[in-house]
Formats: C-alpha cells, sequence, structure tokens
C-alpha cells in the first residue's frame, strides 16, 4: 500500500484556526470560566454544607410525590448507600456537573429546536451539525476545551454541553412539528399570529416530547461525567479514573454503581415531569 | 333581522391553480382545456376555475360537491388558509386576495370564525379553554371572552362541561364545543367545513337540526360544505353545486331537484331519497268535499255520492277536523231515520302535519284504507294525501306543477330534537 497523494493537513487547519481563536478571545472564555467556577463552587458548597440525610429525605418526599412509594423508597436506599460508601462528596460534584451543564445545554438548545422547527433552512444547516457534535467522539471536545476554559470543572462542562446538546435540539423541533396540521390550520383560522400559535398552541403541545429530549440531555451529560474526569473535573468520575489508574476493581465498581444510581434517579424523576401534561 | 338582499361575500373569477406554474395552467383553461388536460400537458392541477357566487347576508348556503370537485379548497380561500391564484372575494368592501399579512389576520379575526370536520380542538385546553380561543386570539381580556365563551357553550347544549377536557368528550359533543367555538368569535361569517361528516347519522341529524334553529335564531351568515346531498337539501337555503372545481349549479334545494341544470346534476339526484326531502304539503290534494258536524246523513251521502267519495270527513265550524264517516254506516243510518251523523264519526283516522317527511306516511298506509287528512297546528283541515299521490309525487318530481313551497327549507316549528349526547 503505497499512497503518492500527500495527506490533507486537516489537523493542522484545525490547530490553526484553535489557536487563533484561543490567542483572540481566551481572555473571554477564561473570564466565562472565572463566573462558572464560582457558579460551580457555591452550588456545590451549598449542597454539602446540607447534612446528607436532610438532603436524603428532601429528595425521597419528592420522588413520592412525583412518582410514588417505589421511587422514594429506592433513593433512601440508594443515595444511602452513596454515603455509606464515603462517595457522597462526588456524588454532589457530579450531580452540579450535570445539573449545570444540562441548564445550559437546555437554554441554548430550546431556542435553536423552535428555530429548526419554523425554518426549513436552519434545519437543513442544523442537522449535520447535530450530527456532527453527537458522533464525534465526547474525549475530542476535551482538547480544545483545556486552552480555553483551563484544566477543571468548566472545560468539562463546555465539552458536557456539546455532547449532550443534540436530543434537546431534536426533539424541541420534533415535537413542535408534530404538532396536527389541522391544529394549525384552526389557529390561523382564527387570525393567530406566528407568536401566538407558538406559545398557545405548538409549545404547549410539543412539552412532553421537549421533557422526553431533556432526559436524554441529563443521561448524556451524566455519561460524560466520567470522561469528564480526564481533565480534572471533581466527581464521581474522578474515583473511577483513579480506580483505574490504581488497578482497583472493587472500588472502581463502587463509584460506578453511585453514577448509576444516580442516573436512574434523574431518569425517574425526569420521566415523571414528562408523564404529566396530557 | 337582517336584510336577506344585501349580498355579505361576492366571489368574482376565483381560480386556484397547484403547482409552480399557475399561469400556464390558466392560459390553457382559457383555451379551452379541462382539468384532466391541463394536468397531463403541465402537471399542475385545476383546483378552482373562474368561480362565481354571492353570499348573502344571513343564509345558509351550502357548497356541495364530491371528493376532488374542490369544495374544501374553495372555503380555504375565502379566508385564505389556501392563496387564491386569480379572482376577488370581497367581504364589506375589502378585497381578501389583495390584504397584506397583517391586514389578513384582522380580516380572519372579525369576519370568519371555522369549524372543522375533524373537530380541530386543542387537546392541552379545556372546553372552555377552546371555546374562547378566538376571543384570546383577538386580545379580549379575560373576564369578558370567558363569559362569551361560556354564553356560546350554552347555546350549544354544553352548560356544565366547561371544565372538561376534550378527550372526555364523545364526538357529537366534540363538534358542538366546535361549533361552539366558531360562534363565541362573534365573527359575521360561519364556516363549516364538512363540520358533521365524521358524526353517526342519528348526531348527524341532531346537530342539523340544531344548527338549522340556531341559525334561524341568529341569521348568521354561513357557508356551509358538505358532500352529502341530502344534508345540503335539508339545511341550505341555497346549494351551490361544485364539479371539478367549477359551478355545476346553483339554487334552492327544491329548484335543483326539480330543475337539474344538467346530467350530471339529474345523476346526482337520482340517488336522493325524495321521501326524505318532499313534504306531506307537497302531495297534498285540496280536500274536495266535506260535512259539518251535526249535518244529517242524507246531506253526507248526497256529498259523497257527488263527489265520488266512499268517506268523507266531519268538520265544525271553524274547520277544524272531527274525524270521518263512511259511505256504508251513513247509509245505514239514513235508512234508519236518525237526524244527525254526529254518533258514527271515527275520531282516529290518521292525520299529519303539513311539513311530515313523506317518508314518516308509508306506515300510516299500511294500518288503514282510509286517506290521510293534513291538518296545521290549529287542527284545521288543510287537504288530504292519499297513496297514489304520494307515489306520483316520488315518482315525478321533475314536474314542478306542485306548490311545494317547504321542500327543503328550514322549518321554524321543526320537532324539537333530544338536547345533548
Amino acid at each position: 500500500m503505497n499512497f503518492t497523494i500527500p495527506s490533507i493537513p486537516l489537523g493542522n487547519w484545525i490547530e490553526a484556526g484553535l489557536d487563533f481563536l484561543t490567542g483572540h478571545y481566551s481572555n473571554i472564555t477564561r473570564g466565562i470560566s472565572t463566573v462558572t467556577q464560582t457558579g460551580i463552587s457555591s452550588l456545590n458548597d451549598g449542597l454539602m454544607w446540607l447534612p446528607p440525610w436532610v438532603l436524603i429525605i428532601a429528595i425521597a418526599l419528592l420522588s413520592w410525590r412525583l412518582a410514588g412509594v417505589r421511587l422514594a423508597m429506592f433513593s433512601i436506599l440508594g443515595l444511602g448507600l452513596i454515603w455509606n460508601l464515603g462517595l457522597w462528596d462526588p456524588m454532589i460534584e457530579s450531580f452540579t456537573l450535570v445539573v449545570i451543564a444540562t441548564f445550559v445545554a437546555v437554554i441554548i438548545a430550546l431556542p435553536l429546536g423552535i428555530l429548526a422547527a419554523l425554518s426549513e433552512r436552519f434545519y437543513r444547516i442544523i442537522m449535520p451539525v447535530l450530527d456532527f457534535m453527537q458522533t464525534m467522539p465526547a474525549f475530542v471536545y476535551l482538547i480544545p476545551a483545556i486552552p480555553f476554559f483551563g484544566i477543571g470543572s468548566v472545560s468539562a462542562i463546555f465539552a458536557t454541553v456539546i455532547f449532550s446538546m443534540p436530543p434537546a435540539i431534536r426533539f424541541t423541533t420534533l415535537g413542535i412539528r408534530q404538532v396536527p396540521v389541522e391544529l394549525m390550520e384552526a389557529a390561523d383560522a382564527y387570525g393567530a399570529t406566528k407568536s401566538q400559535k407558538l406559545v398557545k398552541l405548538q409549545l404547549p403541545l410539543s412539552l412532553p416530547t421537549i421533557m422526553a429530549g431533556i432526559n436524554q440531555t441529563i443521561m448524556l451529560a451524566l455519561s460524560m461525567v466520567v470522561i469528564a474526569a480526564m481533565i480534572g473535573a471533581n466527581g464521581l468520575g474522578s474515583e473511577v479514573w483513579r480506580a483505574i489508574q490504581r488497578l482497583q476493581p472493587g472500588a472502581g465498581f463502587e463509584a460506578g454503581i453511585a453514577v448509576v444510581i444516580l442516573a436512574m434517579l434523574l431518569d425517574r424523576l425526569t420521566q415523571t415531569l414528562r408523564g404529566k401534561p396530557e | 333581522m337582517s336584510d336577506t338582499n344585501s349580498v355579505k361575500i361576492q366571489v368574482r373569477g376565483l381560480s386556484k391553480v397547484f403547482g409552480h406554474h399557475p399561469k400556464k395552467a390558466l392560459e390553457l383553461r382559457d383555451q379551452g382545456l379541462d382539468r384532466a388536460a391541463i394536468r397531463e400537458k403541465t402537471g399542475q392541477t385545476l383546483g378552482l376555475s373562474n368561480i362565481e357566487f354571492d353570499v348573502r347576508e344571513g343564509e345558509l348556503l351550502v357548497i356541495m360537491g364530491l371528493s376532488g370537485s374542490g369544495k374544501s379548497t374553495l372555503i380555504r380561500c375565502l379566508n385564505r388558509l389556501i392563496e387564491p391564484t386569480e379572482g376577488q372575494i370581497i367581504i364589506d368592501g375589502e378585497n381578501i386576495p389583495e390584504l397584506d399579512d397583517k391586514a389578513l389576520l384582522q380580516c380572519r379575526r372579525r369576519h370568519f370564525s371555522m369549524v372543522f370536520q375533524n373537530f380541530a380542538l386543542f387537546p392541552h385546553r379545556t372546553v372552555l379553554g377552546n371555546a374562547e380561543f378566538g376571543l384570546e386570539i383577538r386580545g379580549v381580556e379575560k373576564a369578558e371572552r370567558q363569559q362569551r365563551a361560556i354564553e356560546a357553550l350554552k347555546q350549544v347544549g354544553l352548560e356544565g362541561w366547561e371544565q372538561a377536557m376534550p378527550r372526555q368528550l364523545s364526538g357529537g359533543m366534540l363538534q358542538r364545543v366546535g361549533l361552539a367555538r366558531a360562534l363565541a368569535n362573534d365573527a359575521s361569517v360561519l364556516l363549516m367545513d364538512e363540520a358533521f361528516s365524521a358524526l353517526d347519522p342519528l348526531i348527524r341529524n341532531d346537530m342539523q337540526q340544531e344548527l338549522l334553529q340556531l341559525q334561524h335564531r341568529m341569521r348568521k351568515t354561513t357557508i356551509f360544505i358538505t358532500h352529502d346531498l341530502d344534508e345540503a337539501l335539508s339545511i341550505g337555503d341555497r346549494i351551490i353545486l361544485l364539479k371539478d372545481g367549477e359551478i355545476v349549479q346553483i339554487g334552492t334545494p327544491e329548484h335543483i331537484l326539480t330543475q337539474p341544470a344538467n346530467d350530471y346534476v339529474r345523476r346526482f339526484i337520482e340517488g336522493v331519497d325524495m321521501s326524505r326531502v318532499l313534504t306531506a304539503s307537497s302531495a297534498m290534494h285540496p280536500v274536495r268535499a266535506t260535512v259539518r258536524l251535526g249535518e244529517g246523513p242524507r246531506t253526507a251521502l248526497h256529498r259523497m255520492r257527488e263527489n265520488g267519495l266512499d268517506s268523507i270527513y266531519v268538520i265544525d265550524r271553524d274547520r277544524r277536523l272531527m274525524g270521518i264517516v263512511e259511505a256504508e254506516a251513513v247509509d245505514r243510518a239514513a235508512r234508519q231515520g236518525q237526524e244527525s251523523i254526529d254518533e258514527l264519526i271515527v275520531t282516529d283516522s290518521p292525520r299529519t302535519a303539513p311539513d311530515e317527511p313523506l317518508h314518516n306516511l308509508f306506515a300510516m298506509f299500511q294500518q288503514r284504507s282510509y286517506p290521510i287528512a293534513v291538518v296545521d297546528e290549529a287542527g284545521c283541515l288543510q287537504g288530504v294525501v292519499v297513496k297514489g299521490s304520494v307515489l306520483a309525487e316520488l315518482a315525478e318530481t321533475s314536474s314542478s306543477q306542485q306548490e311545494s313551497g317547504s321542500v327543503g327549507q328550514p322549518q321554524p316549528d321543526a320537532p324539537q330534537q333530544g338536547e345533548k349526547a
């Protein structure tokens, strides 16, 4: 196998581009980083300031209200186990990461999803971008994140937002496009404006689908938590990472089980939110 | 209340071409090509071609045609849910196709309410929330719009259902909500797109009657689309018959039944069950002879013999029908020297109201050999229907010698239909 054609320096180009961006904009991104870091720390501190049993009871009550006795039992047992294993603080750190990443992702995803639903041209532009974002191995986002945001949680959140945003956009677009044409026609017949149709019809009717998308985003964000430990984000991921480096299968599984418990809790809780309207 | 002669909407030269090159299709149309030929040549579908008609203030105008005739396109062109290709639609001096987006919204809000075949209710809103939708869109303040919505729901018999969700309701009730949404809006024209076609026959019948009553009460200009000729005949003040995007005939139901414009209409009305459309008054003959209460048997016999009857109606001084006497009984009484026929009267002879559909008379003929007396609300004898005349009327509705004024017209005193499903 002899390739005589020189390989295209795609990597060089991308690096040049990134260098340019970091050279010119890293002041701004570092600023963002500092602000975000403060947010993360205060949320972490706040949640850790509460004694674990208070949080466990609060979450159990919430689960009971939203989903019933079984999820409440599960949250008491699961969170109790995490506390018992000494993984409470890493769990809180991971949770904070997921919450902030999901929040940012949804804030960006909703308008983009609405836009893609309403504008055919934007839809055609953004769909390949979403495919790219989702299929690119998640590790790759970590590398450029560091020069922009530095080592630590903010880079992790940046990478997580990019990786977990696509389903929220897709589901928002899907939900709005699924609103039956007859209903849109009825709204038109009564003289509704575009924004009236959006607020009174399209958004309420697509809410269950949008919630399903947000649920997916949360799950993807959580799956990113372990990977994010590679660039120094604290949390359950770094516990797993440490166990790998020290070849401690027991500790690795403990941290892994804590991730699973957190994932199941978040999933069930957000699913009940989706089930509520109609 | 309303002047039946004033025109609410004028439609002139309205055409609609589906496709990207409407000009070409219209040119070919002007050269005399028909729909199929145009589609073959250009790939464009001529949905509507040169439609012209007036909608009068306060009338119930039915646009009737089979699927593919363009009736749904036509009604949607009126409020531009579908953009017409050419032509004028003038409502209160405004030409709808020329309105810009903003004016169009205002025009839709002010002039048009619409009721849909598949109801098109908003599943996430309560019955009340659906009914007030049009007013909400117009920015009417909450207290007022809710009050008007409740009023409209009351009119369609849905009092007490305000807080129900659409999924809790049956088909008939859903369409009542659809109707309430349209009525609450208080737009000047009511568009009904196959509004009752998705309902089962009994409920559809109820809804038709209720629509007629509402229409009678409110005199709202209504354009009603249907593919069902029976429905068109029974509710329409006037009917527009549409075929392949063109108007075949415009006229009152009776006009269409008795003077079909061409073979297409004739074939169309062949299927109509005339016995449901025509009423007793259309098959009624004047009564040739009667006897008064208290007159003697000999007088009665004389009149029967003179007119070749074997029975004769007995009336009182106010022409109220008392019953019938038979020749045989009168003859016997005369021989026995009785003074009066009063004791011979058979009081349970069949009788009917003038607006009773002929369909309902058949059962009566099976019971007795008597003719059926037609009496008005006061009980006065109007005429008589014999079996032969019913069959004759059904057999030759094309000849219009009869004065059948009430055929298919809305009947103010039609029997009340049951409320609520």
